[in-house]
């Protein structure tokens, strides 16, 4: 069943792009975090580990061939969906939401499986159909309702950020399959109304948030200083930066959640404008290189796939990166590669192993 | 590669692919603006903010600059000033906070709550003060459980210190802390809140030389607020020095001697106007202030009968009483219409139209010529005197010698006094003179009023030949390393309007008061020093017949008499000369001269304890 030729056409750019950018993200980690009381294992070696990890999870991932998920997708899918009913009626509480299921040996967090798991079954029930005209209303009432029934339970967790990404995850997907203009018009009117429908379910806080990123001087010291300090992290970076660990609103802690939703902002002060492009320009790199696998997938599943991978990732670098530098609201979003954070590191080395499966089959029939 | 399924050559999903890439390009695109927006154009404006978040500006407060005396003795000092204070932002528990620190402090638990709360209005990473000068002990107190009181901190600034107590108080001055008002007025562009400024006196005559200039640390701090490394320091530059004319040794004599009178005394090197000291009773705790004054404190001040806030010695206008003679003698000789052996016959009582004025001594002194006037101070002598050269020639005696404006002491901290004449009877009561008022007048009563001060300056113009000399009090200014900045020269205001030889009379008499027999002044006198002077009884209200023959002490204290006493010393070669006002003191002879003679002996060094008055020619009490 092994081919060798998958070793020939092993995707090193791919693997290469990932290392690269996990690798200055340790490097700013060991700077965000330099300050700490040495306490046990320092948060660098520690994302070091979960780095590691993730490329073993990546590379068992290209061990079998990707077609397969095709028939696995939906208990997959079933099974997910019953860890997040899970989470609700028996999951773990910490600061206010209940996100995670005590295994014993560590904390799953199904809300965050569930980015995957939405991209296998969408690949798979848009690889069945393929409308000329694209997609209408009624054709989509499935893949809605695949998406509605985890975002609804993620939701009530309630964790906003993963919701979101879900459904930008999905509608990506859906938008590359094609939907008919027409449908596409409802669907937009449809959204605005859920939009004011769920700004009145929203909770205090998560309200909160939005004003406060609309307006952050509002209240400069509570919820938008994480905003206000992170722009001046940024700004303060100028050109050049200020120099490794020689960031003064990270080293002196003035900039709140370095190390995970905020790394980005260390990074642009210490590195300045030079060392934000050349970061951003690696992460297009790694969304262009998504596309391009996509592109030559050997088929429509793996396409689908490729691209739900890329969109995942693009979205959880646009929603944190926009936040950072106040374009968008706060949520908790990580940087992937780059936050540190074990179970985003995780999440990520999957799609990035799916990536390199669907890569290294590309001339597979 | 022809080979490659061919659903991707679609061309609906090239397009897909097309649009896909543009459109993460154009989000991409997005972001690196806003980086560019935020890291380039808007830098200057972060970079600010970020400095402002992690430098504070901790100001350093600059001690006022030290006063010493003619001999180098520390007056006023300054000592470290204790403030506990706590950093709200490492305050945990305010609570237990203030429960711990009641128990140190020994405070109200509500003041030091009350004061916690007021420091919440001060910006966010100043400290907020609790407890205010608390004592070295109560300090230790706190720095030895520091563990348990977390945030809480001493603060130190420099206090204003008074090694002498309240002596020369009102001479130095007091404190106060700055007003908003006077911040926002522009006129105290440099100062800053909490910031204290010379309110009276030297301090605030020389508030520009005393003042230190505040010094400032740039800190670099965290998010906590911790201090983590001093990046700049600019030192305090603390005030300059200043040297006073003044002799502590005087100051304090004249003040004990003074004791719980009210009233002043003034001593003035005749040569050059310095001031040999400048006495006030009742004097206040100057230390009060140096620290913030509390309200009820400042009301019990203001609220005094006797007034200890007023400086006596420049501001009080008293009637001269007899020691005024001086001005009507020299104005008498000056005038060429009485000579030295005028002979006046005393028998108690002076007759002007139809009303009497009578000698202080009922009985008369019979035949009074100049300096037996003078000795024995008889009124009837000068009643006669006076009509002969009139109220304008006393006058201008009396300005001659310094009298009837400001000395020049200091700036505008002194009365004029007043002297009338003529002219001022018309201006201020459109009215002429009466020879009444002229009889009066000569005796230093009616319209004359004076200050301590130009008494002490017309008696040592007397003394050293007619100069009027400006007194002053600061000899020099020196800035810190002992470079001279100023140097006060004696300056002479009016000198030449006497004849020597008419001086040397009315010297002669003064001389008599003293060391005669008769002479008013016997209480003066110093062992092994001559001293010459004249004394003086002010009336405070005028007297019936009947109250004349009561004794001092059944008169109301507020309608007693002012006793007043001028002198200098030694009597042939003029040093020092004195002048004493004590407030309802009855008779200058008793309640003045001794004053007088206790800043000689200080002066000249003379042990007066151990060698009582030469009381072999006793003279009377005026």
């Amino acid at each position: 069943m092994f081919d060798r030729r998958l070793l020939t056409h092993f995707d090193w750019v791919l693997l290469l792009l990932v290392s690269l950018i996990a690798g200055i993200g340790i490097l700013n980690l060991y700077s965000a975090t330099s300050s700490w009381e040495a306490g046990s294992t320092p948060i660098f070696v520690k994302q070091f580990y979960w780095l590691s990890i993730g490329l073993g999870i990546a590379l068992l991932l290209c061990l079998f061939d990707y077609r397969h998920l095709e028939y696995f997708a939906v208990p997959l899918y079933s099974l997910n969906v019953v860890l997040l009913v899970l989470v609700l009626v028996a999951g773990k509480t910490s600061m206010g939401a209940t996100r995670w299921l005590n295994l014993g040996f560590f904390n799953l967090q199904p809300s965050e499986l569930m980015k995957i798991m939405i991209i296998f079954i969408l690949a798979r029930y848009f690889n069945e159909r393929d409308p000329i005209l694209g997609f209408d209303l009624r054709e989509l009432l499935t893949p809605f309702a695949l998406l509605a029934v985890p975002t609804l339970l993620i939701m009530k967790q309630p964790d906003l950020g993963t919701a979101m990404l879900v459904i930008f995850i999905a509608a990506s997907i859906g938008l590359f399959a094609g939907i008919r203009r027409r449908t596409l018009v409802t669907l937009g009117v449809l959204g605005m109304g859920a939009v004011f429908v769920g700004w009145r379910l929203l909770h205090g806080y998560q309200k909160e948030r939005i004003r406060t990123f609309l307006n952050p001087e509002r209240d400069p010291l509570g919820s938008g200083y994480h905003i206000i300090q992170s722009k001046i992290a940024v700004g303060s970076g100028g050109f050049f930066g200020k120099g490794f660990m020689q960031g003064t609103q990270s080293q002196l802690s003035f900039l709140p959640e370095r190390h995970t939703d905020f790394a980005f902002s260390v990074f642009a002060e210490e590195w300045g404008f030079t060392g934000s492009l050349i970061l951003l320009l690696l992460y297009l790199l790694l969304v262009s290189w998504g596309i391009y696998v996509a592109r030559r997938a050997n088929d429509r599943f793996g396409m689908y796939l490729a691209l739900g991978v890329t969109a995942m990732l693009f979205w959880h670098i646009v929603v944190n990166l926009g936040m950072v530098i106040g374009l968008l609201p706060v949520v908790g979003v990580p940087l992937p590669l780059f936050s540190y954070g074990g179970t985003s590191m995780v999440t990520t080395m999957v799609g990035v192993g799916i990536l390199l499966n669907i890569s290294m089959r590309r001339f597979m029939f | 590669m022809n080979l490659r399924s061919s659903w991707v050559d679609l061309p609906r999903l090239k397009n897909r692919f097309t649009v896909l890439t543009l459109a993460v390009l154009v989000v991409f695109a997005v972001l690196l603006l806003r980086l560019w927006f935020l890291q380039v154009i808007s830098n200057d404006r972060y970079r600010e903010l970020s400095e402002k978040n992690r430098i504070r500006y901790l100001p350093v407060a600059a001690p006022r600059g030290p006063v010493y005396d003619r001999n180098g003795l520390l007056l006023i000092d300054n000592r470290p000033g204790f403030t506990i204070a706590a950093l709200r932002q490492e305050v945990e528990d305010s609570t237990l906070m203030l429960d711990q620190l009641s128990r140190y402090l020994g405070t109200d638990r509500a003041i030091l709550a009350d004061n916690w709360q007021k420091g919440k209005k001060l910006p966010r990473y100043s400290p907020a003060p609790l407890a205010v000068d608390v004592g070295r002990d109560i300090v230790e107190q706190v720095q030895e459980n520091a563990i348990d009181l977390p945030g809480v901190v001493t603060l130190v600034k420099p206090v204003r210190s008074y090694p002498y107590g309240d002596m020369g108080a009102h001479l130095f001055g007091y404190l106060g802390e700055i007003t908003e008002k006077e911040l926002r007025s522009g006129d105290y562009n440099d100062y800053r809140g909490g910031e204290f400024v010379g309110r009276s006196g030297l301090e605030q005559y020389l508030e520009s030389s005393l003042r230190g200039i505040e010094g400032e640390r740039l800190l670099e701090v965290d998010v906590k607020g911790k201090e983590l490394r001093t990046l700049k320091t600019l030192e305090a530059r603390p005030g300059k020095k200043v040297f006073l004319t003044l002799n502590a040794a005087l100051q304090k004599a004249a003040e004990e001697a003074l004791g719980d009178q009210s009233g002043a005394a003034v001593a003035l090197d005749v040569r050059t106007g310095e001031v040999l000291c400048l006495a006030n009773r009742p004097s206040y705790d100057p230390s009060f202030f140096a620290r913030g004054i509390r309200d009820d404190e400042w009301l019990d001040l203001l609220q005094n009968r006797r007034h200890p806030l007023q400086n006596r010695a420049l501001k009080g206008q008293y009637p001269p009483g007899s020691t005024f003679k001086l001005v009507t003698v020299m104005a008498a000789l000056r005038s060429g219409l009485v000579s030295p052996d005028h002979t006046v016959h005393c028998n108690g009582k002076f007759t002007v139209g139809n009303r009497d004025f009578r000698c202080w001594k009922k009985n008369g002194h019979g035949d009074v010529d100049l300096k037996k006037a003078v000795r024995e101070s008889c009124d009837v002598w000068f009643y006669e005197v006076s009509l002969q050269i009139g109220i304008d020639r006393i006058a201008d005696a009396a300005r001659d010698l310094g009298l009837g404006r400001a000395t020049g002491y200091l700036a505008d901290d002194e009365k004029g006094g007043l002297i009338p004449d003529q002219a001022w009877k018309k201006k201020r009561f459109k009215d002429r003179w009466y020879d009444g008022e002229t009889v009066i007048a000569a005796i230093g009563q009616g319209y004359v009023l004076v200050t301590p001060i130009q008494l002490a300056v017309m008696t040592a113009a007397v003394a050293n030949g007619g100069k009027v000399m400006r007194p002053y009090v600061v000899e020099r200014v020196e800035d810190f390393d002992g470079n001279l900045l100023l140097r006060h020269e004696p300056e002479t205001v009016r000198s030449g309007t006497f004849a020597e030889k008419d001086l040397r009379v009315l010297r002669d008499g003064l001389d008599a008061v003293v060391n005669e027999p008769h002479g008013t002044g016997w209480l003066a006198r110093v062992p092994g020093v001559r001293v010459a002077g004249k004394t003086g009884t002010a009336q405070v209200v005028r007297q019936s017949e009947e109250d004349l023959d009561l004794k001092d002490e059944e008169i109301a204290y507020e309608h007693r008499d002012h006793a007043l006493f001028v002198a200098y010393a030694p009597a042939e070669a003029p040093e020092i000369a004195v002048a004493v006002v004590v407030e309802h003191g009855s008779h200058g002879s008793t309640a003045a001269a001794p004053v007088a003679r206790a800043i000689f002996a200080a002066y000249f060094q003379k042990d007066i304890l151990s060698e009582p008055v030469d009381a072999d020619a006793i003279g009377e009490n005026e």
